[in-house]
């Protein structure tokens, strides 16, 4: 009987300090096998020293579809950013 | 405010050089023509690494045979990157794999051609790693995000590929005059196959417009072929080796050499599956997915097997963990 193997996203820490990332997808029956597998497929040039692996139907997602009026509360608010603010010349470190 | 349709949007998005990502609208022309030029790359990968296999085990010395190793392991993983970008799209894997076991999906046709000296590594590495490159630099820009990023990877691990290919020929054609002509003889067999890469001649190319449009392609056939003659004639000269083409000449006017007719009835039998490898290739790929069904059927049982036992007793399971 014939059965696809789930599907798995990579996630990998380049180096120590930075964040994991997204780097593709991978098929494996387990998450060890998904791990083994990611190691093989995404870090043959010592890309990582860090890799996580979840399968994809657990992850949720924001809706593309709506992301004007789902983001639009951010959008109206340049007083969140420094720019918005002048500040004298007088001042030099601010 | 203007009323646009999807279909006006996407293009807008497009010419505005934002990328499309998978959850996003797309007309499915741009679906479809994505998932069959994804999965046939793909393909190429994977059967890629079928003529430079036939060499591993005969590599003239451990350094090649590591450098040839990794260089064929490289594809798999090419192959793999590019399968996932076509699932983004919503294709599934194994059918894709199907397509190809069936001879429905295409490959590169390149990989129809027989590896029959040492030589022809060097060849391969130098004229058909270099035409892919010029192709895959130019879709690192694809429209599509998975495929553009996918591209980016693939790109960063091909120039190993083509130097090492190049230096295989360099040092033949330094070599003994025996080792110079096999040189000679690989680039006689590989040059017109390597110039096919590129596909048929804009005018004939059903596909090539709406790509262009749809920015998955930046640059015509015509256009990327002309490069690869450009850059790769001063490095044939540098080996002194001879281009098989009496044609071949330096055009002042133009800044490009001008090169003869390609042979396209021979492009489009070897497309057609007649070419010397085709049914090989295939039987090849179709013995490897049945050889390792097993595997993959105790993979899937050894899961859920531990699935299993993880629903009767986590408790016991993180005892013994
Ligand atoms: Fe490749
Ligand atoms: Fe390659």
């Amino acid at each position: 009987m014939k059965k696809d193997w789930p599907l798995w996203e990579v996630f990998i820490r380049s180096k120590s300090g930075l964040s994991h990332k997204h780097v593709g997808s991978l098929h494996a029956t387990d998450e060890v096998m998904a791990i083994e597998n990611a190691r093989d497929v995404y870090t043959r040039r010592n890309e990582g020293v860090s890799i996580w692996v979840v399968e994809s139907k657990y992850i949720t997602a924001s809706d593309p579809d709506d992301s004007d009026p789902f983001f639009e509360p951010a959008k109206d608010k340049v007083y969140r950013h420094p720019t918005f603010y002048d500040v004298p010349d007088e001042i030099k470190h601010m | 405010m203007t009323h646009l349709n999807l279909e006006d949007q996407f293009q807008a998005k497009i010419d505005a050089e934002t990328k499309i990502e998978p959850k996003d609208w797309m007309p499915e022309a741009y679906r479809k023509t994505l998932i069959r030029q994804i999965s046939q790359h793909a393909h190429s990968e994977i059967v890629g690494m079928l003529p430079e296999g036939n060499w591993i085990t005969r590599a003239p010395s451990l350094r090649r045979k590591l450098i040839l190793l990794a260089k064929v392991q490289d594809e798999a993983g090419h192959g793999l990157y590019l399968y996932s970008a076509a699932e983004t799209l919503g294709a599934n894997r194994d059918e894709l794999v199907q397509q190809l076991l069936t001879g429905k999906a295409k490959y590169s046709s390149i990989f129809n051609y027989p590896t029959t000296s040492w030589a022809d590594i060097g060849a391969i590495g130098w004229l058909v790693d270099g035409a892919a490159i010029m192709n895959q630099v130019m879709l690192t820009r694809a429209s599509y995000g998975p495929y553009a990023r996918a591209m980016v990877r693939i790109c960063k691990e091909e120039s190993f590929h083509q130097r090492q290919g190049y230096e295989i020929m360099m040092t033949m054609a330094k070599g003994s005059p025996a080792q110079k002509q096999m040189a000679q003889d690989a680039l006689n067999r590989w040059w017109w196959p390597s110039l096919m890469m590129f596909g048929p001649k804009d005018d004939d190319s059903a596909h090539s417009e709406q790509s262009m449009k749809w920015k998955i392609k930046r640059k015509s056939n015509d256009e990327l072929r002309q490069q690869f003659v450009d850059v790769t004639v001063p490095q044939a000269e540098y080996l002194g080796l001879t281009i098989p083409d009496p044609d071949l000449q330096w055009n002042e006017d133009r800044g490009h050499y001008d090169f003869g007719e390609i042979n396209w009835e021979e492009f489009w039998n070897v497309v057609k599956g007649n070419g010397p490898c085709n049914r090989q290739r295939i039987q090849a790929r179709v013995k490897a997915y049945e050889d390792g069904a097993w595997v993959r059927e105790a993979a899937v049982a050894y899961a859920e097997k531990k699935d299993q036992r993880k629903l009767v007793s986590p408790k016991a399971q993180a005892e013994a963990a």
